[in-house]
């Protein structure tokens, strides 16, 4: 070997087209309803029609006698069946009710599982669902948070309608609002949301003897593992949950649900291995939901538009129970509701409320979406109040580029941050002041369609999470994440994440780490998760934290090779082990015997061991555990042009522009499809998506022709574009990217149709934005006289 | 039951089914074609797209008996002697997909797409694939990856 390699082309910050396509465009996909299993059979669950409801007998003998049926189950059948976990007990005195996977006594949502059917094919299990006969005894419903908590309202659960109370703050907030020459209140909805991964969940489990296989289309196979083992007394080590080709998740498959206990239970009790397949429309009434808060946000604020104070109380929907980590997810948003944003004081106060509606749960941003949409919105009123641009109010509040590292009013300490760059390109991309002009013509002239023009300066927290800070914050777990290397004799290398992926890209983005770092051809590198028998240690993917928590432990992982494979390098170039240098795949001795050695031939001389320095162990293979010490916070500006026909409500996006800084981007050909599909779930909150509950309780957006998921017509085509601010929490300067476009969207779609028609004196449109509403909103400061 | 003969990517299969067995029920679990999967039960998302007699259908929406006779072609039969179709490599290559499960049925509907309209706008593009839904993508780069297709000259 010669020491004249020529470096090869860096692979941190190239486009590289994705491993993981090749089986997903040719069908030969492993989703978790492909799998079949001898005496495989199927379940089906008989699930309750009323909102609330006391449940007096379940019979299930017709079902049991149906040709081609196994067994039928009601939940008295299953004492073991315990509770499902809430990992997140916010506050010490917080109300959680049992959580039966199947009710036995009292059902509280339609769509609650109170019987199960196993059948030999799926089509003779939903014929054995209809033999089932259940009587119910109705209750009152409660379906709204705002009534909840008075004296007259019914009670979701004995111990009252309020989960808990969690209050935070800094400063003198009274202070601040005293004497404030400008304060402004405002109320706004978040609207219930589906999340809606293309693919429905769908389970397997199998016994042999006293070990279980489940197969879960789950965002979170170790956590799983962890809850079966924990709260369901299943010995850990005779668990193994894998995720096989998962079909995305938003925050919707961050979840132990009931058909998964349920499953392992049935399996068990019938002896064969069973499998559920939910339908859509069974999805949508039983799969976790998102957001639904009612915020009310006080600002106060200088005539120049320096805020003093911000003040927010949350009523949260916590839905009929507590899942994973549902009263956490508004509690994300308590230290996000300042943004980028300086000010003299800070108050936060969120009460969780028992309905008898499907629970809440994490929904991509979880909880950072809520209070972006909050300040960002908040920050486009004050600015129409003090008649200042909106970009300028902001500009005059914003943590100035030198100021970092900066701990702000709810006490993070943002490490980096250059939102002077990212606005500056922003705007230029956008043509803003061009857009200006054009929209003050078009007011001037009684255009019957009207240009907005709607800001997002937003930022977020990624990269969950410290552990320690976690452990603060009540919640059950830590925030940690574990990777390691295996260096095959023949030079290969097979990297082991604990981050499961479920359409995120890691296949290619973690072989391009291990290609940088350890200089093997990215094509020599495979990458195995999602499978805790492969990957015994992770704590899985969500809120942005796989390339920023995952992606550095692969690093330390790979250090770690490298400082091994020094030591045998050293014996084989006849060098002291510190004098062996390491680039590009290549070990030498520094300015010795010229003789150099890749990291393909030392890992066959480690297989073989023949010459190993004397006690040295012949493996490479490292793992390292990475406990991040602060969260990261990419942020940026966006900007919506939106053009509303005053006369029909008509909404359509004319551009929009989503500069982004997410620190450096190992492929940017993934952080632009990840900013395009959070644009796509953002503006879908702004203009056409909403769960809806009539007065009895009774989801009527079932399906994907009631619940609006747009569609490529539905869509503008993005502008996007990044700056680079590297984080300097972590070795690679990474951010995350899962989440700000969604984040950063719907503020910006909504700021830009207010700023459409705020001169006619509209000053709110509750989301989804649709033509009716905006039509009302508009109709309505007609006549009410219009513009102030 | 009823007897139907159906070619499936290029095979000949003859089955007895019952008259309510929904095709892609049939190629899934029959056939053991899992490459199509499924992604509602009311025909909205399009996961489920396949060319029958060579024009795009949504085989939630179609009885396995309804085939019968029929010629189809799934996302397992699109690549020829081991070569991607242009479209599978025009979404690999404009990275139009994530999670991939909305991917089968959308390069089968803008296979159809192309043949109706060998060079489609931008616009008629997203009104062409507006009965297949993603939820990773935005679309941005499926737009991008038809359009790819279109400009090499896809017929198929």
């Amino acid at each position: 070997m010669t020491a004249e390699t020529a470096a090869p082309a860096a692979e941190f910050g190239r486009s590289r087209l994705r491993k993981e396509d090749a089986r997903l465009i040719t069908g030969q996909t492993n989703w978790t309803d492909n799998i079949t299993l001898p005496g495989l059979v199927h379940m089906a669950f008989v699930r309750s029609p009323f909102a609330h409801a006391r449940i007096t007998s379940v019979d299930v003998s017709a079902a049991r006698a149906m040709p081609g049926v196994i067994a039928a189950f009601s939940g008295v059948d299953f004492p073991e069946q315990g509770s499902l976990p809430c990992a997140w007990p916010v506050t010490p005195d917080i109300v959680m009710p049992p959580h039966p996977p199947m009710a036995t006594e009292e059902v509280r949502y339609v769509g609650e599982a109170v019987a199960v059917v196993v059948a030999r094919d799926r089509y003779a299990a939903a014929d054995a669902v209809e033999a089932v006969q259940v009587e119910y005894e109705p209750l009152p419903p409660v379906l709204d948070m705002r009534t909840a908590l008075d004296e007259s309202s019914p009670k979701v659960h004995p111990q009252g309608n309020k989960c808990f109370e969690w209050v935070f703050g800094n400063g003198d907030i009274d202070a601040a609002f005293r004497d404030a020459p400008v304060v402004l209140e405002r109320n706004y909805r978040q609207q219930r949301l589906i999340p809606s991964a293309m693919e429905p969940r769908a389970v397997v489990a199998a016994w042999v003897a006293d070990e279980v296989t489940l197969w879960s289309a789950t965002q979170i196979p170790h956590v799983l593992r962890f809850a079966l083992a924990a709260f369901f007394a299943i010995p850990e080590q005779n668990i193994r949950v894998i995720a096989p080709d998962v079909g995305g998740g938003f925050g919707s498959k961050l979840q132990v649900t009931a058909e998964e206990v349920l499953a392992v239970l049935v399996a068990k009790r019938v002896g064969r291995p069973v499998k559920w397949t939910e339908s859509r429309s069974e999805g949508n009434l039983t799969v976790h939901h998102g957001r639904d808060q009612w915020q009310r946000i006080r600002v106060a604020a200088d005539h120049d538009g320096r805020l003093r104070g911000l003040s927010v109380d949350l009523l949260a929907n916590m839905g009929a129970y507590l899942m994973l980590v549902t009263p956490g997810v508004p509690l994300l948003g308590a230290f996000m509701f300042n943004s980028i944003y300086k000010m003299d004081a800070y108050s936060f106060r969120c009460t969780g409320i028992f309905t008898t509606e499907v629970p809440t749960d994490a929904y991509r941003g979880a909880g950072r979406p809520e209070a972006t949409f909050g300040i960002e919105r908040t920050m486009d009123e004050l600015a129409s109040e003090l008649g200042m641009d909106p970009m300028e109010l902001r500009r005059r509040n914003w943590i100035k580029h030198e100021e970092f590292p900066f701990t702000t009013i709810a006490g993070l300490t943002y490490d980096s941050g250059n939102y002077e760059a990212a606005t500056a390109r922003a705007v230029e991309l956008f043509g803003y002041h061009d857009l200006r002009a054009e929209q003050e013509r078009r007011r001037a002239s009684g255009d019957p369609v009207q240009l907005g023009i709607g800001i997002s300066t937003f930022t977020e927290m990624c990269g969950l999470a410290p552990s320690r800070v976690l452990g603060s914050l009540s919640y059950g777990a830590g925030g940690w994440e574990s990777a390691s290397v295996r260096m095959l004799p023949t030079g290969k290398v097979e990297v082991v994440t604990g981050s499961s992926a479920h359409g995120q890209g890691h296949e290619t983005a973690w072989s391009q780490i291990v290609a940088e770092k350890l200089g093997v051809p990215f094509e020599d590198i495979r990458v195995l998760h999602g499978d805790t028998q492969v990957s015994p240690k992770g704590m899985d993917t969500y809120g942005s934290r796989s390339l920023t928590v995952g992606g550095v432990a692969l690093n330390g992982a790979c250090d770690k090779v490298i400082a091994k494979a020094k030591v045998i390098a050293s014996g084989m170039l006849e060098a002291p082990p510190e004098e062996i240098e390491f680039a590009h795949g290549v070990f030498s001795a520094r300015g010795g015997s010229g003789k150099t050695s890749t990291i393909q031939e030392i890992a066959l001389a480690t297989f073989a061991a023949h010459n190993l320095p004397d006690g040295v162990e012949p493996s490479l293979d490292s793992e390292a555990t990475y406990d991040p010490d602060n969260f990261s916070f990419p942020h940026g500006t966006h900007l919506c042009a939106t053009e509303v026909d005053t006369e029909t409500g008509e909404v359509s996006i004319r551009s929009y522009v989503a500069v982004d800084d997410v620190g450096r981007a190992v492929n940017p050909l993934i952080v632009e499809g990840q900013v395009h599909g959070g644009l796509a779930q953002g503006i879908a909150q702004a203009l056409f998506e909403e769960a809806v509950y009539d007065d009895d309780g009774n989801l009527l957006t079932t399906t994907l022709a009631d619940y609006l998921i747009p569609s490529a017509a539905d869509l503008p085509s993005y502008i996007t574009d990044r700056t680079e601010t590297p984080a300097t929490t972590n070795p690679l300067g990474v951010k995350g990217v899962g989440e700000a476009g969604t984040i950063a969207s719907t503020p910006a779609v909504v700021n830009a149709i207010l700023d459409a028609v705020r001169h006619l004196g509209v000053r709110d449109i509750p989301m989804p934005c649709t033509p009716e509403r905006v039509w009302r909103a508009v109709q309505a400061a007609r006549e009410s006289g219009g513009a102030r | 039951m009823a007897r139907i003969t159906v070619t499936v990517d290029g095979v000949t299969y003859s089955d007895d089914v019952e008259p309510r067995l929904l095709l892609v029920h049939y190629l899934r679990e029959r056939l053991g074609k899992t490459g199509t999967p499924i992604g509602c039960d009311t025909s909205n998302c399009g996961a489920c797209t396949v060319q029958m007699d060579g024009a795009s259908v949504k085989s939630c929406s179609v009885l396995a008996v309804q085939a019968d006779g029929a010629d189809i072609t799934t996302i397992q039969g699109l690549a020829q002697d081991g070569e991607w179709h242009p479209l599978q490599r025009a979404f690999h290559e404009q990275h139009a997909l994530q999670c991939g499960y909305c991917t089968p049925g959308m390069i089968m509907a803008a296979v159809d797409l192309l043949r109706t309209n060998p060079h489609p706008t931008e616009q008629e593009i997203r009104e062409g694939l507006e009965g297949n839904l993603c939820r990773c993508t935005g679309y941005e780069n499926i737009v991008r990856a038809v359009k790819s297709a279109a400009e090499t000259g896809v017929t198929s």
